[in-house]
């Protein structure tokens, strides 16, 4: 009997290690082909070519080409720097600034506390996505505005998180000890506050790349982040909707670079959760 | 004769330890954990502090230790008043005065090894970290503790082996005053007795001499352990004497029913 719960164990730790292996790589090429996109375009994305407008895919374009003769997969390719940059960016300003100021408020508590959570408060109480699009309306349109929107929106998130694991840790008595051993405050907070608590912020921001990516396609599909000529998916879809009944592959071929990457992402971050959680570690 | 007017390690007095109430202001549920508690410990002695839960004696090491604020009274360490310290100057205090808390396995980093946390204090207070790591490793087989233990996590070892690592850790910065909180209190009976041989054997050793102040419930074990022990209840000390005068002749009514209880 007892043989048997092992052997199970072992199992499911060998599946989420060969998801995570299978994930991480699907990510890391998503990446790699974000950081050399202009060297992997197989024609200039920005190149318009109106004697073959809106062509089919075929050999030569497999993606077919727009309807000013820019060829789609091109710009699909260098759509992926604007979207996955932009969106691992923002993701990256979030959790850190939520961190930062959830750390803060949950280990010096009393006044400050009360006042950084209630302006949380406010953030959270507006609707997501109408509310970047207010403040994205107010700053302009640009991906640049787009991402201090959502940024503005989704902090109040980590901040919690980071809040609750950090009272939740603080009164553990290896705080006393590292104290009585003569840590200063910073350092007990980067040495071992953060290495305790960092584990589920990581697994939101990874399960939110995912999220801010149509987040972030959505403002710019409703033209308020990236505005064209600049190739971005959210955009670009955007930009051929009118189309959509006769050249279909304009607008499908980034809306399916869309779902692959926020795919992707979505079942990487669901594989770290389950990396990290530690009863499937053990 | 030559009398040695010796100084006391630890001198507290008039000790006075309140939870504000409501808001930190509300006087009606404000209350007095610690009521004016004074008492001297001298080099090399041991002294027990006996008493119920509840009645302060958790709230009286950590006002000792400065975690938390005396509302009244002071706590003077090797001559040198500590009540009011704060920042770095708290921070040299803690190389004269350490600590073994009650649940060995939460008192550890759960994402560092026993010999990082062991040698954290030598590190903070300007060893390398080789020479911390060298050192650590001599302080767990002076604590009856296999160096193969070093590079463990706290959940890989049993309480007693976590508890041992806890003393090395604590006796790193060679103290003059080690404070035991209920340091036996979550161990089998067993492990309990090998803990407190250990301190025992440790404390009589010249170059480790230390004094230790033990907080227990458990009056067979300070009995065994102590020099001196003082009855707390209520926050206040009711009863103070050698501990087999105060089992054989409790004076005070509470002292005998915590007696009684045990017997």
């Amino acid at each position: 009997m007892k043989e048997y719960t092992i052997r199970t164990q072992k199992i499911k730790k060998n599946t989420v290690k060969l998801r995570l292996i299978i994930f991480g790589s699907l990510a890391v090429i998503l990446l790699l082909c974000s950081v050399f996109s202009e060297h992997l375009t197989p024609y200039d994305p920005y190149l318009q070519d109106l004697s073959c407008a809106k062509a089919p895919p075929s050999a030569a374009h497999w993606f077919g080409t727009d309807r000013y003769g820019r060829d789609m997969l091109s710009r699909v390719i260098a759509g992926s720097r604007a979207s996955i940059y932009s969106t691992l960016l923002l993701v990256l300003i979030i959790t850190v600034i939520g961190t930062c100021v959830g750390v803060f408020c949950g280990w010096y508590g009393r006044w400050i506390d009360t006042v950084l959570m209630r302006i949380s408060d406010m953030f959270l109480a507006f609707p997501g996505l109408v509310f970047a699009l207010a403040v994205a309306g107010v700053l302009g349109g640009g991906l640049q505005n787009a991402i201090i929107a959502l940024t503005a929106i989704s902090w109040p998130k980590y901040a919690r998180i980071a809040r609750s694991q950090t009272l939740a840790q603080k009164e553990m008595t290896y705080f006393k000890a590292a104290r009585l051993s003569g840590s200063s405050t910073l350092k007990i907070i980067i040495r071992h506050l953060l290495p305790n608590i960092i584990g589920p912020i990581l697994v939101t921001s990874m399960l939110d790349i995912g999220t801010m990516m149509m987040e972030l396609a959505g403002l710019s599909f409703l033209g308020l982040g990236a505005k064209p000529p600049t190739a971005e998916w959210g955009s670009m879809m955007s930009d051929a909707r009118s189309l959509l009944t006769t050249v279909p592959w304009v607008t499908l071929s980034p809306g399916i670079a869309i779902f692959i990457s926020v795919m992707i992402f979505n079942l990487l971050g669901d594989t770290i959760r389950d990396y990290a959680d530690p009863k499937s570690r053990r | 004769m030559n009398v040695i007017k010796m100084e006391p390690v630890l001198r507290v007095e008039n000790l006075t330890g309140i939870y504000k109430g409501k808001n930190g202001r509300d006087p009606k549920t404000a209350f007095t954990a610690v009521d004016h508690v004074s008492f001297e410990l001298m080099p090399g002695e041991c002294l027990g502090i006996i008493g119920e839960s509840g009645s302060g004696k958790s709230t009286l090491v950590n006002m000792i230790i400065r975690l938390l604020d005396a509302a009244e009274g002071s706590v003077i360490l090797d001559g040198e008043d500590i009540t009011t310290a704060r920042g770095k100057e708290l921070r040299k205090i803690y190389r004269k005065m350490q600590m073994v808390f009650q649940s060995p396995q939460e008192s550890f980093d759960p994402r560092r090894t026993l010999s990082d946390g062991i040698g954290e204090g030598l590190r903070n207070s300007g060893m390398s970290g080789r020479e911390a790591k060298e050192e650590s490793i001599r302080l767990m087989k002076l604590c009856g503790l296999d160096p193969e233990l070093a590079g463990c996590y706290p959940h890989e070892v049993s309480g007693g082996q976590c508890q041992r690592a806890a003393i090395a850790r604590a006796l790193a910065v060679k103290p003059k005053l080690l404070i035991c909180d209920e340091a036996t209190s979550a161990l089998d009976v067993t492990i309990q007795k090998e803990i407190i041989e250990l301190l025992d054997e440790l404390r009589s050793r010249e170059k480790e001499g230390f004094s230790i102040l033990f907080i227990c419930h458990d009056i067979a074990l300070v009995q065994q352990f102590c020099d001196r022990v003082l009855v707390l209840y209520k926050g206040r000390i009711v009863e103070e004497g050698c501990p087999d005068d105060i089992i054989n002749d409790p004076k005070d009514e509470y002292t005998k029913r915590l007696i009684a209880g045990v017997l």
